[in-house]
């Protein structure tokens, strides 16, 4: 076991893992931060995703002994108390959830491509989206969530 | 089934010397660790053989980018969003930048290492066949010192390669020297992201008075190792892209590929897809 010190959703850990631990794991059972999903488990699904020192990453293939002295962002921290980012908003307004299970990753992935692209095209939310399967919305939903996220 | 855990060591050493010495001291003992993206697939599938890694995700002496006038030196830990992002890379190599931005999806992409899409040796690779087709070098450093060797060759066999027990990839050198020249990737998937190529082919081309002045011509996923197709450059230069040329191209290229059968493809398909890319590619040169 090693100590880590890790900040999510800016609340300081220290945590004691083993080094090879996946962040994934080390979310949902030492922190009980249950809104990160396993989807596939081998970074191909995108269900993981967390922000990690301001990019996106699966946190199914990242081990706990890279993060330490990270800050990390999960689903739970993507509202500000009761004010839900104007991509969850969206996402429950235009039908882009069903199952859920997708949908942390789908809502991080959007709110990171609108923080490093404001206003993209078509294909830029394409692109941003690419990294996340999900197996119940057909996409369109999810789509035109993220574009009427962009008109707010 | 999913590995055991506990059983895994990934360390952090204070300073690349450590690494090195660490390296030296316990030949084979350790492995270095990047941004994990395909060790931790094995891991969580539980066929991770290697138990021991050094976490060299921290170390800042294989990060960044250097640019001179005659090159491109690029840190081994350079990720695939920092080759897509930069400047000169765009400009003069965009076939590095092309297969960045197709490997995997921007999750991957923030994590993935050039360094460690060469040491991970997979013959499916997307980088490795732009990098072939730019020429490029990589400098392998150990405690004892570092050497610059030509990445052509570097690949002996399936994930094998000319790398000492002591030694780790440092940087990757690209010549500056594509002004003029034909760009050419295209990799051949089920899907535009996420996907592992079926065929992935670079090539680089000039052209002088009509005929073929010089090309390069890489190809993944059709051969244990990624390969540079020297003899096919060979039968091209000095040659005009005609009906002709091309044919024959096509035949000799055939031979320097040996592609399988696997779950993403088949032999057959790989080749009638490698003869159609070359052809593109060869359609292109102006």
């Amino acid at each position: 076991m090693t100590q880590i010190e890790i900040k999510v959703n800016d609340k300081l850990h220290k945590l004691d893992v083993f080094p090879m631990a996946r962040l994934l794991d080390v979310l949902r059972e030492q922190l009980q931060l249950t809104g990160t999903k396993e989807g596939c488990g081998e970074g191909e699904c995108g269900a993981c995703t967390v922000v990690l020192d301001g990019r996106i990453v699966n946190s199914c293939l990242v081990p706990a002994a890279q993060v330490n002295g990270a800050e990390i962002t999960t689903i739970e921290g993507v509202a500000h108390n009761d004010q839900l980012h104007a991509v969850q908003q969206a996402f429950i307004q235009h039908g882009g959830a069903q199952c859920g299970i997708c949908t942390p990753g789908m809502v991080l992935a959007a709110v990171d491509l609108l923080k490093r692209n404001p206003q993209p095209t078509e294909v830029d939310i394409r692109n941003g989206l690419a990294g996340n399967l999900c197996r119940c919305t057909g996409y369109m939903k999810i789509f035109e969530s993220v574009v009427r996220a962009c008109q707010k | 089934m999913r590995a055991f855990i506990p059983d895994y060591q990934l360390i952090t050493p204070a300073s690349l010397a450590e690494a090195l010495a660490l390296l030296k001291n316990e030949p084979n003992v350790w492995k270095p660790f990047a941004g994990g993206t395909d060790l931790m697939v094995l891991l969580e599938a539980g066929k991770l053989p290697h138990h021991n890694y050094i976490n060299i995700w921290g170390l800042g002496e294989l990060h960044g980018i250097e640019v001179s006038s005659t090159h491109v030196t690029l840190g081994a830990l350079i990720t695939y969003t920092e080759v897509q992002a930069h400047p000169i890379l765009r400009s003069e190599f965009p076939m590095l930048c092309q297969a960045a931005s197709e490997t995997g999806g921007l999750a991957i992409q923030n994590r993935g290492t050039l360094g460690g899409n060469i040491i991970n040796a997979s013959p499916a690779a997307d980088s490795p066949p732009a990098l072939l087709a730019y020429d490029a070098e990589i400098e392998l450093i150990s405690s004892g010192g570092s050497r610059w060797v030509p990445y052509h060759g570097f690949h002996t066999g399936y994930k094998q390669m000319q790398l000492g027990a002591d030694e780790l990839l440092a940087r990757i050198r690209l010549p500056r020297n594509t002004e003029g020249a034909t760009h050419y990737y295209r990799k051949v998937g089920t899907r535009k992201a996420q996907a592992i190529s079926k065929v992935c082919l670079a090539a680089t081309g000039r052209m002088n008075n009509g005929t073929i002045d010089d090309t390069r011509i890489a190809l993944g996923s059709v051969a244990p190792i990624v390969v540079r197709c020297v003899q096919t450059e060979n039968v091209l230069r000095g040659q005009k892209p005609d009906a002709e040329t091309i044919a024959s191209a096509c035949d000799i290229l055939l031979r320097e590929v040996s592609p399988i059968d696997d779950i993403r493809s088949t032999a057959g398909y790989r080749l009638q897809v490698t003869k159609n890319l070359l052809t593109d590619f060869l359609m292109r040169l102006h």
